[in-house]
């Protein structure tokens, strides 16, 4: 084929055909020549400024003498510089004081709400309320206690953890373990719902208290009204942890309940954890009428 | 189709057949209990299938056509249906994973449909099921057409199409099996990517043999971009996987790179990917079909020498950019953000010369949803390319980078370009090698068409709005200069861009499906009419017999 004009544009194609496809031989457009001196351009000035290519074994750090690593250890150093009179607040002071302290009670409450979102509230929910098997943080019902003191500990040393302090919460699986037959438990169940206020007969009754309170009470207390030291939950409230239906009391006295929570000592500083309580109190405070 | 074979071809393919059904035996017994032992089973199916296919017409009567008189498309024929399969099943995974997203109880309970093991389902689905395939099949047209000259023999086309697809059912079962070499876009693991470097070997022998017989003294940009799409991924891929398997009959092994360069050859990989295979590849599907439709030149020559070498040189260099703020040196981050700049001047001219070409021909845009198709791929290439070299900027890629940001980034490529580029690419083939006088439905198309951009249009604008407000949240301190938002808060922030976003892909499946029906309808019921031109250089009539062969 020979190079031919084309009409529409006037410019000449190379000659070559393909099964129908020709080529225009248009000269590349300026503007083209003028985006690849330009983006050259501008590249060349980054590799002067910045580090850039390899020379051996080592490379060209550039004018400006940046380096990431350098970068980010000095704006770690800078905030921890810019953090480091409040944790000290944090650390120093007790609880009661931070809360009456204006400014330094809005950076925890700043800043506790995010490690709170980040850390706890995949299990205890975003608003701490909980959910079945995991408790609420900001009722007035504790396992283990709500004492700041308390919370601080539980916060350190976990629940059923691998921290060699851990508390630990074991309502044993008197079915599973052939303690109690299916109708000791099928017995219990009324019974444990009438700690917190049902009706149900007096033989029942009776027979409850009695398997009660040679199976249970040494956790529970001989009223159900719950024991902090083993995590044992007040069963004469109508807070339930895993449920107060039939089936929930009987697959928890049936199967045991073990829950799980992690000790938060090596992942979070103490002036965090201290944070987190000071942040659930007023969670809680808020929350009561 | 076997009966076109000669006996002695028959006699081959039985054999590799054999072959592959003995490997299939040893895999199930030495790796029995592992997935491996389940792959074996796959492959003496597969293998075994073949054989039963061979054996029924072992004894057909030796084919008489005559092969110079001819191209060979029965493999291009069925390429292009089982790349509408597997863009069928991507996608159909693809809005599953979305659904997953917006509603993770969709997981319904199984390991196998996890959001982990499903995803790459997805992308192995789309990319190498739908896009490979469609490649393949592509390229085997194209390479005949502008050569002038047929496929130098029958086996070794099927060899390479059908060995393929066993490497993308190997590699997409394992993942629902938990295997994986956990590189992206690199999943499959040891024995899978052995097999693919076999048959990588073919393709690229077969490409350059056909080359070799051409009958034009040029060779046609669309090969240049096509070989280098062979080439390339399979440096790529034998570098990537280069690992050392745990045991020889289990399908688990270990990368003989560690720690950043192994982020680092696996990112060279995976950018590189996206060039040669998405990019490089689709190129030379559009180098071709787009002045076929539009009846139009090439804007320019000189513009393609100067983009092609632009691309292959400067892709190279830019795989560290999805390494930004990583253990990878500085220096080495530099170099990836400078060079992706640079790339965009040779990206645009590819974009440009495709617009271009269209000059005189806008009029048939605008009545022909195929050309259509094809022009909406150059202006999201264009698009995502100037996207790309953006969030290749350090301090951009800081706020992009680990956000959905970049999966709206992937789609308007994967999508809005390739998936575009590949359809319109079909819907000019199919009538051709068909021998029809068009697309069974017109309207079809047209339906197709809008169903296909209104869908990118929606994922691709919900997923940059849920990229940025995350990639801010994440960032933005309170006045006592601690972070405010909890990761949680951006998951809840994301939700709404999740639904909408599987309702994009929603309405891109469905296109999808419209598409494949057409073309199967196309096959069965559209009229008859006979290509203009279409045989090798030597022979001087269409060859009406070779198509009844079939
Ligand atoms: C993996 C889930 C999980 C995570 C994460 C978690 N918790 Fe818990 N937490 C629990 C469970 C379960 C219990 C109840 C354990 C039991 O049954 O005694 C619990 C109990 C508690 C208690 C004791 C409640 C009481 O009534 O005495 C406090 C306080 C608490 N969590 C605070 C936190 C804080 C603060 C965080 C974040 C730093 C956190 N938890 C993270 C699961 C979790
Ligand atoms: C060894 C101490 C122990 C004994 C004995 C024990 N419990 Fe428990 N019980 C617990 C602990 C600890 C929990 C909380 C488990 C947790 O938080 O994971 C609990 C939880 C429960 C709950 C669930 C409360 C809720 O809010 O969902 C019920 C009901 C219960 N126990 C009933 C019984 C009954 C009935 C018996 C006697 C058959 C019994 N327990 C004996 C320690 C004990
Ligand atoms: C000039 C051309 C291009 C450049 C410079 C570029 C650059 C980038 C950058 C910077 C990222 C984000 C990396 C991160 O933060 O993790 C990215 C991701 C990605 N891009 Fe592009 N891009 C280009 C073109 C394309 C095209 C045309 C496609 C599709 C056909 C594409 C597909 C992808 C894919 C699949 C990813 C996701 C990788 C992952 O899984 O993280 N890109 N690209």
């Amino acid at each position: 084929m020979k190079e031919v004009r084309d009409p529409l544009t006037g410019h000449m194609t190379t000659g070559h055909e393909w099964n129908g496809i020709t080529e225009l031989n248009t000269r590349v457009p300026r503007a083209i020549w003028l985006f690849i001196l330009v983006t050259h351009v501008w590249a060349l000035i980054i590799w002067i400024l910045l580090p850039a290519w390899p020379v051996g074994t080592t490379y060209t750090k550039g004018v400006l003498g940046l380096d990431q690593r350098q970068q980010v250890n000095k704006e770690i150093a800078a905030a921890e510089r810019a953090f480091a009179e409040r944790d000290r607040q944090i650390r120093e002071r007790s609880v009661p004081e931070i809360m009456t302290d204006v400014s330094l009670m809005n950076y925890v409450m700043d800043t506790a709400s995010a490690i709170f979102g980040d850390n706890c509230a995949v299990c205890h929910g975003t608003a701490a309320s909980g959910g079945p098997g995991y408790p609420s943080l900001i009722d007035t019902d504790w396992l283990w206690g709500g004492d700041t003191d308390q919370i601080m500990e539980t916060l350190r040393v976990g629940i059923n953890s691998q921290h060699p302090d851990t508390r630990h919460a074991q309502m044993p699986a008197f079915g599973r373990l052939g303690v109690l037959s299916g109708r000791d438990v099928r017995l219990l169940v009324p019974y444990v719902k009438s700690l917190s206020g049902s009706d149900i007969p007096a033989e029942v009754r009776a027979a409850g208290e009695d398997l009660f309170s040679r199976n249970c009470s040494s956790c529970h207390g001989a009223d159900g009204m719950g024991r902090l030291q083993a995590g044992a939950p007040n069963l004469t409230d109508d807070v339930w942890l895993y449920g107060g239906g039939d089936n929930d009391i009987f697959y928890t006295i049936w199967d045991g309940r073990q829950g799980w929570m992690p000790a938060w000592q090596a992942r979070l500083s103490d002036e965090d954890r201290k944070m987190l309580v000071i942040y659930l109190q007023e969670l809680a405070d808020g929350e009561r009428p | 189709m076997i009966s076109r074979l000669t006996s002695g071809e028959r006699s081959i393919a039985l054999m590799l057949a054999s072959t592959g059904a003995l490997i299939g035996v040893l895999m199930g017994a030495f790796g029995s209990g592992d997935p491996m032992g389940v792959h074996g089973w796959i492959v003496l199916a597969f293998c075994g299938a073949l054989i039963l296919v061979i054996g029924n017409n072992f004894y057909d009567p030796e084919p008489s056509e005559d092969r110079t008189l001819s191209y060979y498309d029965d493999p291009t024929k069925a390429g292009l249906i089982i790349a509408l399969s597997w863009a069928v099943v991507g996608m159909g995974m693809g809005v599953w994973v979305a659904c997953q997203l917006a509603w993770p109880d969709f997981r319904f309970e199984n390991a196998w449909s996890s959001f982990g093991r499903i995803r790459p389902v997805h992308t192995t689905g789309i990319i190498f099921g739908f896009g490979g395939n469609a490649l393949i099949a592509t390229s085997f047209h194209i390479m005949q057409r502008t050569s002038r000259a047929r496929i130098p023999d029958q086996v070794a086309p099927w060899f390479v199409l059908l060995g393929y697809n066993l490497f993308c059912l190997i590699a997409v079962s394992g993942y629902l099996m938990g295997v994986t070499q956990s590189k992206e876009y690199a999943e499959p693991e040891w024995y899978a990517d052995i097999w693919l470097v076999v048959v990588w070997v073919s393709y690229f022998t077969l490409y350059v043999r056909t080359l070799a017989r051409r009958n034009e003294p040029h060779i046609y940009v669309a090969n240049w971009y096509y070989l280098a799409f062979i080439l390339v991924m399979a440096v790529l891929h034998v570098v990537n996987n280069l690992a050392l398997p745990a045991s020889f009959s289990g399908a688990k092994s270990y990368s003989v790179f560690g720690g950043v360069q192994d982020a680092m050859t696996q990112w060279w990989y995976g950018h590189n990917a996206v060039a040669f295979f998405l990019t490089s590849g689709f190129l030379g599907m559009l180098y071709y079909f787009l002045p076929k439709r539009a009846e139009r030149p090439i804007y320019s020559y000189r513009l393609s020498i100067l983009s092609f070498w632009g691309i292959t040189f400067f892709y190279i260099w830019v795989g560290s950019h999805h390494l930004h703020y990583t253990a990878l040196p500085h220096w080495v981050q530099t170099l990836g953000m400078t060079f992706s700049i640079m790339l965009l001047v040779p990206s645009w001219a590819s974009a440009g010369n495709a617009l271009m070409t269209l000059n005189g021909a806008w009029n048939k845009v605008r009545d022909d949803a195929a050309l259509r198709f094809m022009m909406i791929a150059a202006v999201f290439y264009g698009l995502s390319t100037f996207e790309g070299s953006f969030l290749a900027i350090r301090p951009v890629n800081g706020l992009s980078h680990y956000t959905d940001w970049t999966v709206g980034h992937v789609h308007a490529g994967a999508m809005g370009w390739v998936a575009f580029i590949t359809f319109g690419s079909i819907y000019t083939l199919a009538p051709i090698l068909w021998k029809r006088a068009g697309m069974y439905s017109a309207k079809a198309v047209e339906w197709h068409f809008w169903f296909a951009l209104a869908g990118t249009v929606i994922y691709v604008f919900a997923m940059w709005n849920s990229g940025i407000t995350q990639g801010l949240m994440w960032r933005t301190y309170n006045e006592s200069g601690t972070l405010k938002y909890p990761f949680i808060d951006t998951v809840v922030a994301m939700r709404p861009y999740y639904i909408a976003r599987a309702f994009g892909g929603l309405l891109f499946l469905s296109g999808a499906c419209i598409g494949f029906w057409n073309v199967v309808m196309t096959i069965r019921r559209a009229p008859l009419k006979e290509p203009e031109r279409d045989y090798p250089m030597n022979s001087e009539e269409p060859q009406v017999a070779a198509v009844a062969g079939k």
